[in-house]
């Protein structure tokens, strides 16, 4: 038997009065940001934090939805599949948000979604490409990015078409999302008529990939196609430049951050690697004013950040529309009408899939700054 | 597999099992002597890359210009702040619990661990770190076309002389002087050494800041030659490390670095023969049919029960 303490029915008390406290007061709707704001992934975390940070701002300044302000929660999954489901179960029954804004990487968005799903939560991912996302017929789920299915493809045409290569050796980090783009590539690269010479995964966390590098010596790879993140790319094309290998690399938007340079000890080794991506969202008209305040505060808007921008305008704007808070009912409405984004117009298929991607090749160049190719 | 990608692969096994013999030093010489596993270790070893990168750019902020002198003076700063936080580790995990049960210095040793890793966090920030690339350079050895050489860069080269050089120098310190005869006394039976007036204590800090001393040389080699770092890397080394001084014989000096040597050329030579997916399964297999057929590893020594 439970036995109730006086300091039990004190906390009690003291949570119905605050409970009282913040009814009174205007309110404010809880969106979650959750992604990898630690840990080696925290780029992406810091990248997807900032941009919320400054939509839910600004969406406040213009006074909110229905005159209710947003409140974003933190949730931190470090990228780790356990931790994810942690922070999505946090979010859900403690901070009892009424959106979510993440996650990061596939593996944490997956599981993580699912616990929103069950709760009729709406949640979108800025930045979490690999299928299964959307694919597992979850009615809640969004993304405001494209695919890796459709990633591949634009990899797999540039390296065949544009690089000429013919000898491709295709690796992976054995996570989620790195074995997904691989796999989306190795499948295109067969519809081109190649088979790559080489399918491997690495560890996640290793530093050292001098083995590897001298089996692509040995197997005499033309190309390599690299399904990872920024942690294991750079010192991967460090090893192979160091072992003599000048063939290019080409990967995914997991290496899309400046820390890719550092992690690969210089911008001397990252040069002409290259990467699918969407479209520069920093040169699309709509967000020119956005990144113009986001330079003068000191911060480069790259990679995820206008991404994750664009999230909350999405979710605000259907919550305006539909002066609801259900998960159900915002993700009929996202579904069938467009929203202006700083990204531009967005509009949503049944799966929750952009209806138009937008992916393209860009190469790191000496400097340590990537460029699209032309 | 052609003679060049071999030689290529065993270069690549001797660097990265170096490495793991310098870290499994730190490991086997604490369980040598008090019989427990520092889990900590990885992290002292995570503390001296750092510790590397700070130092290498003072140093350049400082406008000292040869690499030699870098090289030394970064390897002589970072050995001596890690050696104060092997110290340390000690004094405060472990030495508080010298005489209860065996399982609590474990369970410290693993609360030290996350406070090293999370402690770095905090103050370094959770981002992969990098150094700019500092010693350049490569070497081609039996070249005979366009694809068909062993590289080795100058930094790898370093790490191979530094690893020889430094079990030389700790062999010689344990065989050959006063102290190190203390500590294989302390190790062998240490209520009768400090009978005979050896200090306990004292040895046992001194193994830690030996053992710490090691992890530095290898934070400091290794962030010369991968160039990038993050607080989490004391994990998958350490517990490579660990692997290695389990293989070659816990308790074990020469054992130590033969079981980083054999862990490392299986790792490399597995994953250029057969598949990179499964190099760890490997190395781990390799582990225990040595464990299987030599209970005390490779070069260790069956534990005697003392009656």
């Amino acid at each position: 038997m439970k036995r109730i303490t006086g300091g039990g029915v004190a906390r009690w008390v003291l949570a119905l009065m605050l409970g009282c406290t913040t009814a009174a007061q205007a309110e404010t709707i809880k969106i979650g940001v959750a992604g990898p704001l630690s840990g080696p992934q925290a780029a992406f975390g810091e990248q997807f934090w900032r941009g919320a940070e400054q939509a839910a701002k600004d969406i406040n300044a213009q006074g909110g939805i229905q005159g209710a302000s947003i409140e974003l929660v933190r949730g931190d999954d470090a990228c780790e599949p356990k931790q994810a489901v942690a922070v999505a179960n946090r979010l859900v029954d403690f901070d009892h948000v009424a959106a979510v804004v993440g996650h990061f990487c596939s593996s944490s968005t997956i599981p993580a979604f699912e616990v929103y799903a069950e709760a009729g939560i709406l949640s979108m991912t800025p930045a979490s490409t690999n299928p299964m996302v959307t694919e597992r017929g979850l009615p809640t789920v969004f993304r405001t990015c494209g695919r890796d299915d459709q990633q591949g493809v634009v990899g797999a045409e540039f390296v065949v078409k544009q690089l000429k290569a013919q000898r491709i050796a295709v690796l992976h980090d054995k996570d989620t999302y790195g074995q997904g783009l691989a796999d989306s590539m190795k499948a295109h690269l067969t519809t081109l008529g190649l088979k790559e010479v080489l399918y491997e995964g690495l560890t996640r966390g290793e530093k050292d990939f001098n083995a590897l590098v001298t089996k692509l010596r040995a197997v005499k790879a033309d190309a390599v196609y690299f399904g990872g993140l920024h942690s294991e790319a750079g010192p991967l094309v460090r090893q192979m430049r160091e072992q003599g290998l000048q063939i290019p690399l080409i990967s995914g938007d997991g290496i899309m951050s400046e820390t890719f340079v550092t992690s690969a000890g210089g911008p001397k080794f990252v040069a002409g690697v290259f990467m699918t991506f969407g479209a520069d969202p920093r040169k699309i008209a709509a967000g020119k004013e956005l990144v113009e305040r986001f330079r003068k505060a000191g911060y480069e808007p790259e990679g995820y950040t206008l991404y994750s921008y664009a999230t909350v305008q999405s979710i605000a704007q259907a919550m305006r529309a539909t002066q609801s808070r259900e998960g159900a009912k915002l993700a009929a409405w996202l579904k069938s009408n467009a929203v202006d984004t700083v990204m531009g117009s967005k509009s949503w298929n049944a799966k929750g899939d952009l209806k138009v991607s937008d992916y393209v090749m860009y190469r790191w160049t000496a400097t340590g700054q990537y460029e699209e190719v032309q | 597999m052609s003679f060049h990608i071999f030689v290529q692969q065993v270069v690549n096994g001797l660097v990265l099992g170096s490495v793991y013999g310098l870290i499994a030093v730190g490991y086997t010489m604490v369980y040598g002597i008090i019989g427990m596993i520092n889990f900590a270790h990885g992290d002292v070893y995570m503390i001296a890359a750092y510790l590397t990168a700070i130092f290498l750019a003072a140093l350049t902020l400082l406008g000292v210009q040869s690499p030699p002198v870098i090289i030394l003076l970064v390897l002589l700063l970072t050995i001596a702040v890690t050696a104060l936080y092997g110290w340390s580790v000690e004094r405060i995990a472990y030495r508080p619990l010298r005489h209860s049960t065996r399982l609590a210095p474990l369970i410290s040793a693993i609360g030290m661990s996350l406070i090293l890793q999370n402690y770095v966090r905090l103050s370094q920030g959770g981002r992969t770190q990098g150094t700019p690339t500092f010693l350049d350079g490569s070497v081609r050895l039996f070249e005979q076309g366009p694809d068909q050489f062993v590289q080795i860069t100058h930094a790898q080269i370093l790490i191979v002389v530094m690893a020889v050089l430094g079990m030389g120098v700790l062999w010689y310190l344990m065989q050959a002087t006063a102290m190190g005869r203390a500590c294989r006394a302390v190790q062998q039976d240490r209520i009768m050494a400090s009978l005979l007036g050896v200090d306990g204590d004292r040895v046992i800090s001194l193994v830690f800041v030996l053992g710490a001393s090691m992890a530095a040389v290898a934070g400091t080699l290794v962030t010369f030659n991968y160039g990038s770092f993050d607080f989490f890397i004391g994990f998958v080394t350490g517990i490579k490390a660990f692997t290695a001084a389990v293989l070659g014989g816990i308790g074990s000096l020469p054992g130590a670095m033969l079981g980083g040597l054999v862990l490392g050329l299986s790792e490399s030579i597995f994953s250029g023969l057969v598949n990179t997916d499964y190099k760890d399964v490997f190395a781990f297999s390799l582990l225990v049919l040595v464990l299987i057929f030599r209970p005390s590893g490779l070069l260790g020594r069956p534990e005697v029960e003392k009656v």
